[in-house]
């Protein structure tokens, strides 16, 4: 005699936000295509338990200044594209088929070469006029800069419902403003930590920051760097989320390019670490595999550097979405 | 926890009045208010005043539905109302409630399989309400054979055993039995029925009805129930439960908890 085996099931009383990233004409931007992320009824593609609606996405991230130490392994992609955002943004979309671009402002640092908010709308518009996909448009960090630096940059992408980053606890009313008054989303940031995370939320949602146009990003590290804790950071957002806290359903993003880029384990050459093997194979494998792990976490945005780790991951995401040959 | 919220119900002056002189503006200001509060459920109750029941619900649930889409639970003590209630609502309703005794079960199971909705079944019978733990436990367990019998999902059976004043004499036991019912229905099954509570019944008639209410809602979540018919513009008691839910660690702590519930 057989029995069929059923698997046990979790039932959940909520989901993660759905959020819709970019405006098109119909809508009053002018992106050729928008990406929504997020509506997860269950845990990270366990499609036998509940729905997942939509994909998670990569953005690759284009810098508005040319970084000084990138390795080979990075360079050699991206050598001819290093100083124009215009054209390293338009590389990534039509070579690597990023769903959204991530404009990093570094260059707007006041212990950097301090670009004025002006000038740094320009390359938004450039941006905005190489790519038809939606953006996220990230400050420099620096609390005074970014609060002078956001809204220029904001009115400069009006209507066109890009991601602005980031808010965090000590400084996010003039972002929360910033989005309110052009129509974008907010990217909430908090160091690690579950309950400043949630505090967040709150404190934007707070400004009057709808939650179904927020973004929650946990800093972390590359793999090797504490990316278990980020992991169960992940897990116990998704969790949260699942179980009806809506000041934590927010779909998540992570900065898996840089923070790879950053170890010894991506970057060394191969002259110096020969034990390590080839720089060309393990860098991108490093950054692929981080992405992957936070895949798993329930990461919806991968904001990722080289085009073999972003090719990597997009055949993972086809093949945990079930549609791998 | 599940906050059912208890004032759209007849037995209060001014929703009876509502619901006699068809004015939507009460009713619709209280459901509004209970959701903001933090009501996950609204009871609907129609009450004593009202000639024709069946009537007078229909009109509370739509009156209801146009403010919100909570899910609404069909308070009633007679089979048509329920029908009636359950007929617009669905699934997402809530029948409130059948008695524990095979009769009533097999009355209101039905219409509990029928809708795919939730329903609350009383541990009390034609022998009253028992007077320890072991005798709601064994209505207890008559009402989930009955809801498997009817083919009722156990996740949907809320189980509430019957609170009684704590100020009635010789009743100063109850509260106590209370909780351990609550605690033993978890082990009845698995996975096992939900457990619910009409709580403002604990402090009828007492002094401090507030507070006695309050205590015991945290007591009863200690003990691991799952939702209460409660008032939700209690704003004391709301925190309570906030924070009794925090302590239990069935929620994320941050300094704004309180205000997190209500977002």
């Amino acid at each position: 005699m057989s029995m069929a085996f059923e698997i046990p099931t979790e039932r959940w009383s909520s989901a993660v936000n759905a959020v819709t990233l970019g405006a098109t004409a119909a809508s009053g931007g002018t992106r050729t295509s928008t990406v929504t992320v997020g509506g997860d009824a269950t845990l990270p593609f366990l499609h036998f338990e509940g729905a997942t609606p939509n994909r998670p996405v990569v953005a690759m991230e284009v810098l508005d200044v040319a970084p000084k130490e990138w390795p080979p392994a990075l360079m050699e992609h991206f050598g001819d594209v290093i100083d124009d955002p215009a054209a390293w943004a338009k590389k990534c979309v039509e070579q690597s088929g990023a769903d959204l671009i991530c404009l990093r402002f570094l260059g707007a640092h006041p212990d950097g070469p301090d670009r004025s908010p002006e000038e740094c709308a320009g390359i938004v518009k450039s941006v905005l006029q190489a790519v038809g996909v939606p953006l996220i448009i990230w400050g420099c960090g620096d609390f005074d800069k970014d609060n002078n630096l956001i809204p220029v940059l904001s009115q400069a992408a009006a209507g066109e419902r890009c991601l602005l980053g980031s808010a965090v606890q000590d400084n996010y009313k003039t972002i929360a403003a910033s989005s309110l008054a052009d129509g974008h989303l907010v990217i909430t940031e908090a160091p690690l930590d579950i309950q400043i995370g949630k505090q967040v939320n709150i404190l934007v949602t707070d400004m009057g920051v709808k939650p179904e146009n927020m973004i929650m990003y946990q800093t972390t590290g590359g793999l090797g760097y504490g990316v278990e804790y980020a992991y169960s950071i992940m897990e116990r957002v998704r969790l949260a989320a699942l179980g009806g806290d809506r000041m934590l359903s927010m779909p998540m993003l992570a900065v898996v390019g840089s923070e790879c880029w950053r170890t010894k384990e991506a970057k060394l050459s191969a002259e110096e670490a020969p034990e390590w093997g080839d720089a060309a194979v393990r860098g991108p494998m490093w950054e692929a595999t981080t992405a992957n792990l936070f895949l798993h976490g329930g990461t919806h945005i991968l904001v990722m550097w080289h085009p073999q780790a972003v090719a990597q991951i997009k055949r993972t995401i086809a093949d945990l979405m079930g549609e791998g040959a | 926890m599940e906050v059912i919220g208890e004032r759209l119900n007849g037995m209060f002056q001014d929703v009876g009045k509502a619901i006699v002189e068809q004015d939507k503006r009460v009713i619709q200001d209280l459901a509004r208010r209970q959701v903001d509060a933090g009501a996950r459920i609204l009871d609907l109750n129609v009450g004593p005043t009202a000639e024709d029941a069946v009537a007078a619900m229909k009109w509370l649930v739509e009156t209801t539905r146009e403010v919100t889409d909570a899910p609404l639970a069909v308070d009633s003590t007679k089979v048509a109302v329920i029908e009636a209630g359950m007929e617009l609502i669905g699934s997402k309703g809530m029948i409130n409630s059948s008695k524990g005794d095979e009769d009533s079960l097999d009355k209101y199971m039905p219409i509990a399989a029928k809708y795919d909705c939730n329903i609350v079944a009383l541990t009390i019978d034609k022998g009253g309400i028992p007077r320890d733990a072991n005798g709601r436990m064994e209505i207890a367990m008559r009402i989930v054979e009955r809801a498997m019998i009817h083919g009722v999902d156990l996740q949907r059976v809320y189980i509430d055993p019957v609170i009684i004043p704590c100020n009635v004499p010789d009743a100063g036991h109850h509260p106590g039995e209370v909780l351990e019912t609550i605690r033993q229905v978890k082990l009845i099954s698995d996975p096992p029925p939900k457990t619910t509570l009409g709580l403002s019944n604990v402090s009828q008639g007492t002094s401090q009805r507030n507070l006695i209410n309050r205590i015991y809602l945290v007591m009863c979540l200690a003990a691991g129930l799952d939702s209460a018919i409660m008032d939700p513009l209690d704003k004391d008691l709301m925190d309570a439960m906030i924070t009794a839910e925090l302590l239990l660690n069935r929620s994320i702590y941050c300094d704004n908890f309180l205000d997190a519930y209500r977002k």
